[in-house]
């Protein structure tokens, strides 16, 4: 067995919670670079070569890529030889949190009450745990800005809905968020399971490298003509017109009733941020 | 121009076939009304942060009658809320939130005298009609730059507040502080 201490759980979170903040995943900024070659409109590449610069000022600084350092959401992935008895993994991983964004000179962006708001703090962040067969740990942070989290969207389709439905669909959230979360997007997606399950995978959609496409043929399919769907809107980088409207769209699935047909488009900004490291 | 990623910055502005303004606080009101909705403007001098919870209090100051902590009177308001500051820094990362969440709450400050926004992203009609009315200007910045935003900061001074941590209202001493505009003075929108 892999006996894991709180301290460690707590370690990994803190250093994590700023590497996700202060270094643009590889994944993005090789995406950013080269819609930069790509991109016809010069106001599009400048602001696409500005977020490249951003990404270099923030990492050589450690400063925040961008000042919304998100609602920080965090995954544990417990395999069978991970034994954390006697461990409060829930408080290890806040303290973790905040930790970080304390030390990193981040953002105070959480409110403790949604209706009566009042003075925000570092946390508390979201915590997912999943049991799983690959065997250590594995912790994930994404910290999600709320630009973009504001423009999810959540929709029970009918089970006899079509491809092309669930493909209007998501592009009709892109076109709700426009110009205002920060494109160009990365597009997360969950179709089925329950409501709640299908936002949650939406969200996990998000952790996989951009330039990967899904295993599955048709789903791959379906990201690949979104894809260019999407840049064929002409938003462009901030919405300011150009081929640049998505850096990726990934699509997770999962098992459904027969009555229905749950989709979450979770909508992310440009500065996609996670880390993540097995204990 | 070069149009290596490495290179290109904020420092050199290029136009992309549009003009470059320079413009500086306090702000001249014929300056002001010549900017044209698409105009790069590089802008030197004061701004006002304030974003959601600010508003909502502003707002609330005006209608009862009750004078604002901070004149508001022919300044920008930058709708924005830093990360915390480094020892020795001046400002941690600083871009523009969603201005759209500030539409509501828009229309008093401009008729309180308020004649700049920055922010990102769209503005509702009513938002478009009083910017024309009051002959104000709404400004993008780039989103999701903040670390770059940061080093065009040369001073920061709260204001008031201070409850509301990143958004609590400072004042921001800002240096060719790079921009488009979004809304100009006669109510033309680069988004329409």
């Amino acid at each position: 067995m892999r006996k894991i201490s709180a301290k460690d759980i707590q370690e990994c979170v803190r250093r994590l919670a700023q590497k996700a903040n202060f270094s643009l995943r590889a994944d993005v900024q090789r995406a950013i670079l080269a819609a930069f070659r790509k991109e016809k409109s010069s106001r599009g590449r400048k602001i696409l070569s500005e977020l490249l610069e951003n990404a270099r000022a923030a990492r050589n600084d450690s400063l925040a890529l961008c000042q919304d350092t998100g609602l920080p959401v965090v995954f544990l992935e417990i395999g069978p030889d991970v034994d954390l008895r006697g461990v409060d993994v829930a408080a290890a991983v806040q303290k973790g949190a905040a930790q970080g964004y304390r030390e990193g000179f981040l953002r105070t962006s959480i409110v403790e009450d949604p209706l009566r708001r009042g003075r925000p703090k570092f946390g508390p962040c979201v915590l997912h745990t999943a049991f799983v067969r690959r065997k250590g740990l594995k912790v994930t942070i994404l910290p999600k800005g709320f630009g973009c989290e504001n423009k999810t969207q959540l929709r029970m389709l009918p089970p006899t809905a079509q491809k092309d439905c669930v493909e209007d669909v998501i592009v009709s959230v892109v076109k709700d968020a426009g110009p205002d979360a920060c494109p160009p997007y990365i597009i997360g997606v969950g179709i089925g399971g329950t409501s709640d399950y299908a936002c949650q995978l939406a969200k996990e959609a998000l952790l996989r490298p951009i330039h990967k496409r899904s295993r599955l043929k048709h789903v791959a399919e379906m990201e690949r003509s979104l894809i260019n769907r999407l840049n064929r809107l002409g938003l462009g980088p901030m919405g300011l017109g150009g081929s640049t409207t998505v850096l990726g769209v990934n699509i997770l699935t999962y098992p459904t009733h027969i009555a229905g047909l749950p989709i979450c488009v979770n909508i992310s900004c440009h500065v996609l941020r996670s880390a993540s490291d097995v204990l | 121009m070069s149009s290596n990623p490495e290179r290109a910055g904020l420092r050199i502005p290029h136009s992309g076939g549009s003009k470059v303004v320079r413009l500086s606080t306090p702000l001249d009101l014929s300056v002001l009304s010549s900017l044209k909705a698409g105009d790069e403007v590089l802008l030197s001098g004061r701004v006002l942060t304030a974003r959601d919870q600010a508003h909502r209090r502003f707002v609330g100051l005006l209608k009862k009658g009750s004078g604002l902590p901070v004149d508001v009177k022919g300044r920008i308001i930058y709708y924005c809320g830093p990360t915390k500051t480094r020892p020795g820094a001046i400002i941690g990362s600083c871009g523009p939130t969603t201005s759209g969440r500030m539409d509501e709450m828009t229309v008093p400050l401009l008729a309180a005298g308020l004649k700049g926004m920055i922010g990102k992203g769209r503005r509702s009609q009513k938002v478009r009609q009083a910017v024309k009315k009051y002959k104000a200007v709404y400004f993008l910045a780039t989103g999701g730059a903040g670390a770059l935003l940061s080093k065009k900061v040369r001073a920061l001074r709260r204001v008031c507040f201070s409850d509301l941590g990143p958004e609590a209202v400072a004042e921001l001493t800002v240096k060719d502080f790079p921009l488009i505009v979004g809304i100009d003075t006669r109510g033309n929108d680069i988004f329409k």
